[in-house]
């Protein structure tokens, strides 16, 4: 029935049986993780292979790869969660990671028997040229194509350092409520800096690209192309200023910008923090937590985006989902344990780094939608500001809502025109109140380029972020330059 | 499975696939966690890994491979596989093992054989202790991120084609606490933790909830500041920030290729006199302590910044080579990673001032006690954080703030240090007693 309205399914992932781990033996261990009265129990299973080349002084520095193996079995009773992986995947060491997972609860011993079905997931994104399949030599040519590119930039580019990682994972995950999926992702990117000398000034500059996707990435988007906005990005900042310090309106170039709305509403919006009552957005669903001209949305289901994902790390298909209408808050991200406690629905949103983790809420790829101000206009509209264009992070505090991030190219705004780059710094806001201070909405909505990572709670996993140039009528820069 | 046999027996694997050194580095342990909120177990986690890195070293060229998966078919063909892979990689004169051989390793007391035997439900105790004594603390606090005990018991074992042959095994263990201080619609949230390698010199439980409280409460009714310069003190608990990205801008190979503020500055003063900077991987139960380094160096005490001046910078074996310098056992990796420099216990030195010295003496001044963010350029020196704490006036805390930058270039930081206080805690890798730097932009209203 549901996989009638839902997405594609690919059916190269139709075999309901993996040579990882028999299904018979994923039964076993579901019926041993419930032994004592746990209301929900899990097996993820996972196999990792990754490759990374560096490049540093022209030369390929080494080649590397790297094969990791592990199960992870949880099993929940109540608002607990228990919790064991094991990289033995021997029926013995399983067993006990089982055992000790279950060991959460505390009823008496019941043998309660699991069945499993196979269940198709979604299938968001094609890869042409499987990375696998290409040969680290190959490889190491779409590097020195980035390194010539850079150095050719400019004669002032006098250090160019450039890497390379893909990584293919292959997950299976089964639970008690009788699902079992598989899922094979594939993951790329590719990363440029570069150092420009003109005198004694020294600066650098970095930028990068990837995603869901095979080696054919580099035919949408060239080594070259990467290489030269790295060089372009460093150059630029030989002639930076001093940034101001204190309040004053910031243009938000668009794309790396959306890094803004990751950090002052995203983790805000992330089930757990609300069902604790811990983020500033809990109790808010119906309310105006922006001005009207944001829309925002948690899409998994994007092509090829490095935030995007067949099915989440519980099983569950990725979604889109419009979170913030007009301004009006009109949901959360849910993983499995936040779902059920909320009586909230699914929502493709239970991530974790690896075997070693257990899920949590977190988003995908998180982005404002387009307004209909042109980019010339929300600059023009500025008498004195900055003009933020890339960046390389940001950082929350979901109690109080404060964020921050940084920025790695920034100009002032003079008169409504752009004038001298400035360096690095950051800035800080607090998330509901800069969310209402957001005055005017760019048409020209665009993705980051896809090297994006978010850390919470010690686990990493990738993302995107994007977002249209929009003007916040006022924000804290903190530069050196006090007037 | 022994296995230093097994790591020996990976290296001869390698240099029978063709490999002219060949050098193994493995991890194993085990771990525990628990995480307790408002007073029930939410998450316990326990679990054991190992892994294994293989370096070969084919002619000037190197390759990487590791795996979790000890099967001897699998690591046999890893290493074929890896021989092959070097052929990828350009030459490199530099490439290569340290040259020297086995020696006799310092004993260094990094293991507390009461953190295996300590039953599952003493260490749920402490960290639920550490919770109820910042809920009983003060009635502001209202919530919780919880609280946690974790511990961890681990080896590492390095061997390579040159004889060398050693392994060394470490406990750790940590009570964290991060409690919610809420008045109106306002919530602060404060955080406080302790680790150390031995189970009795770790806080109290009640001590890290209470520290952990009074840290979210005193936050209450923060606002902005006007923009200005002013003395900035630097908690210890975050001062660390600052040492670490010192210590990466004095990374060899970052100071050679013009990547570093830091560069061309041996001998030189690049802070004040009450700056000296120790790296001391011999530290008895230090967390960052290693009789040899990640890729068998023996390790030795350094002073790095002595009274303000600069001896040295750090290097491992293939950057030394290739400045012409020697290794100074900073290699540093996991078994998924080649070597990389980093730190041991790097430390400013304290001195025997109080923390309210110091404070005492800013008239009008800015008391860090959270950053955010990470606006910290190695190459410049410029230095942008987010910034909440305690505003001083005459001597003494005034009110709190919040969502304000400060921001500065290291290298004037480094020279404006004005203060170091005694109030230094072992905590991490690389940590500071409370310091202050005479003026720096806080950005604000």
């Amino acid at each position: 029935m549901e996989e009638l309205s839902g997405p594609p399914f690919a059916s190269a992932r139709e075999e309901g049986d993996s040579p990882l781990l028999p299904k018979a033996d994923i039964e076993k261990l579901l019926s041993v993780a419930l032994e004592r009265g746990g209301e929900f129990a899990e097996i993820f299973i996972q196999r990792s292979k990754s490759a990374s080349i560096p490049l540093e002084e022209q030369k390929i520095r080494s080649a590397a790869m790297r094969i990791s193996m592990g199960v992870g079995v949880r099993v929940i009773c109540g608002e607990k969660t228990g919790y064991a992986y094991s990289d033995n995947l021997g029926m013995e060491s399983l067993t006990e990671a089982a055992r000790v997972a279950a060991h959460i609860a505390h009823s008496t011993s019941v043998e309660r028997p699991v069945r499993v079905n196979a269940r198709l997931a979604p299938d968001y994104y094609a890869v042409e040229v499987n990375p696998e399949e290409v040969s680290a030599k190959d490889k190491s040519r779409i590097l020195t194509q980035a390194n010539d590119a850079a150095f050719a930039y400019d004669p002032r580019i006098k250090e160019v350092d450039v890497y390379y990682a893909d990584a293919t994972d292959e997950t299976i995950i089964a639970n008690s409520e009788g699902l079992w999926v598989a899922d094979k992702e594939t993951i790329l990117r590719m990363m440029v800096r570069c150092l420009a000398v003109e005198g004694a000034i020294s600066r650098s500059g970095s930028y990068g690209g990837g995603g869901r996707i095979g080696i054919e990435y580099f035919n949408k988007v060239s080594p070259e192309e990467i290489a030269r906005e790295a060089a372009r990005m460093a150059v630029v900042q030989l002639k930076a200023v001093p940034a101001p310090a204190g309040t004053m309106p910031v243009v938000i170039h668009n794309a790396w910008g959306g890094v803004l709305f990751h950090e002052a509403v995203g983790h805000g919006l992330e089930a757990d923090f609300i069902r604790k009552a811990q983020s500033v957005y809990a109790g808010r669903i119906g309310q105006k937590v922006a001005s009207e001209l944001c829309t925002i949305v948690d899409d998994a289901t994007i092509p090829n985006a490095r935030g995007s994902y067949n099915i989440d790390d519980e099983g569950t298909p990725g979604e889109r989902k419009v979170l913030i209408e007009k301004g009006v808050l009109k949901g959360y991200m849910t993983d499995k344990l936040n779902a059920r406690l909320m009586n909230l629905p699914l929502s493709g949103n239970g991530r974790r780094e690896s075997y070693h983790d257990v899920p949590i809420p977190r988003m995908s790829c998180f982005f404002m939608e387009a307004g209909e101000s042109s980019p010339e206009e929300i600059i023009r509209s500025v008498d004195r500001g900055v003009y933020a264009k890339n960046f390389s992070g940001g950082q929350v505090d979901i109690a109080s809502g404060n964020f921050v991030f940084t920025i790695t190219e920034g100009y002032m705004i003079e008169g409504g025109k752009l004038g001298a780059p400035i360096r690095g710094a950051s800035l800080v806001g607090n998330g509901p109140d800069v969310l209402t201070k957001i005055t005017m909405v760019g048409s020209d909505l665009k993705l980051d380029p896809g090297i994006g990572s978010c850390g919470k709670g010690g686990q990493s996993v990738p993302t995107t972020v994007g977002m249209p140039t929009v003007k916040v009528s006022e924000m804290t820069v903190g530069g050196t330059a006090t007037e | 499975m022994d296995y230093l046999d097994f790591a020996q027996e990976t290296v001869s694997s390698a240099m029978r696939a063709g490999a002219h050194e060949a050098e193994v580095f493995m991890q194993t342990g085990s771990e525990f966690s628990v995480d307790i909120r408002m007073g029930d177990i939410e998450t316990l986690t326990q679990a054991s890994y190992k892994g294994l890195g293989l370096r070969v070293f084919v002619g000037n060229r190197v390759a990487f491979a590791s795996t979790t998966d000890f099967h001897p078919d699998v690591v046999e063909e890893m290493a074929s596989d890896t021989v092959e892979l070097a052929q990828v990689a350009s030459e490199d004169a530099a490439n290569g093992l340290p040259a020297v051989g086995p020696g006799p390793l310092p004993h260094i007391d990094l293991v507390d054989p009461n953190i295996q035997h300590l039953p599952a439900e003493d260490k749920i105790d402490m960290a639920r202790d550490a919770e109820r004594a910042a809920f009983d603390f003060d009635t502001r606090i209202t919530n919780s991120h919880g609280a946690g005990f974790g511990s961890h018991t681990s080896a590492r074992i390095i061997a390579n084609s040159n004889g060398i042959l050693y392994s060394n095994a470490t406990t750790e263990c940590g009570i964290s606490c991060t409690p919610i201080a809420e008045q109106g619609p306002e919530k602060q949230v404060g955080s406080y933790w302790t680790a150390k390698r031995f189970l009795k010199d770790l806080e109290s439980p009640m001590f890290v909830g209470e520290e952990a409280a009074l840290r979210a409460v005193r936050k209450l009714g923060a606002r902005k500041v006007q923009t200005q310069k002013v003395p900035v003190i630097f908690d210890w608990n975050v001062g660390s920030m600052l040492w670490g990205s010192v210590f990466s801008a004095l990374e060899g190979e970052a100071v050679h290729r013009g990547m570093s503020f830091l560069k061309d500055m041996i001998g030189k003063k690049i802070a004040s006199d009450l700056v000296t900077l120790t790296d001391d991987p011999l530290r008895p139960w230090g967390l960052g302590s290693m009789p040899f380094d990640g890729e068998g160096v023996l390790t030795k005490r350094k002073t790095v910044v002595d009274k303000g001046v600069l001896n040295l910078y750090f290097y491992d074996a293939r950057t030394a080579r290739k400045y012409g310098q020697e290794p100074t056992g900073n290699a540093r990796r996991s078994y998924g990673s080649i070597p990389s420099v980093g730190p041991a216990n790097f430390y400013l030195e304290p001195s025997a001032i109080s923390v309210d010295n110091l404070v005492g003496e800013v008239s009008e001044g800015f008391y860090v006690m959270d950053t955010m963010g990470r606006g910290i350029n190695i190459v410049t020196g410029d230095f942008s954080v987010g910034a909440s704490g305690m505003w001083i006036s005459g001597g003494e805390f005034a009110f709190p703030v919040q969502e304000v930058t400060i921001a500065g270039n290291m290298l004037d930081m480094l020279h404006n240090i004005d203060a170091v206080a005694n109030d230094i805690k072992f905590i991490s890798s690389v940590v500071t007693p409370t310091f202050r730097i005479s003026e720096m932009t806080v950005s604000g209203r």
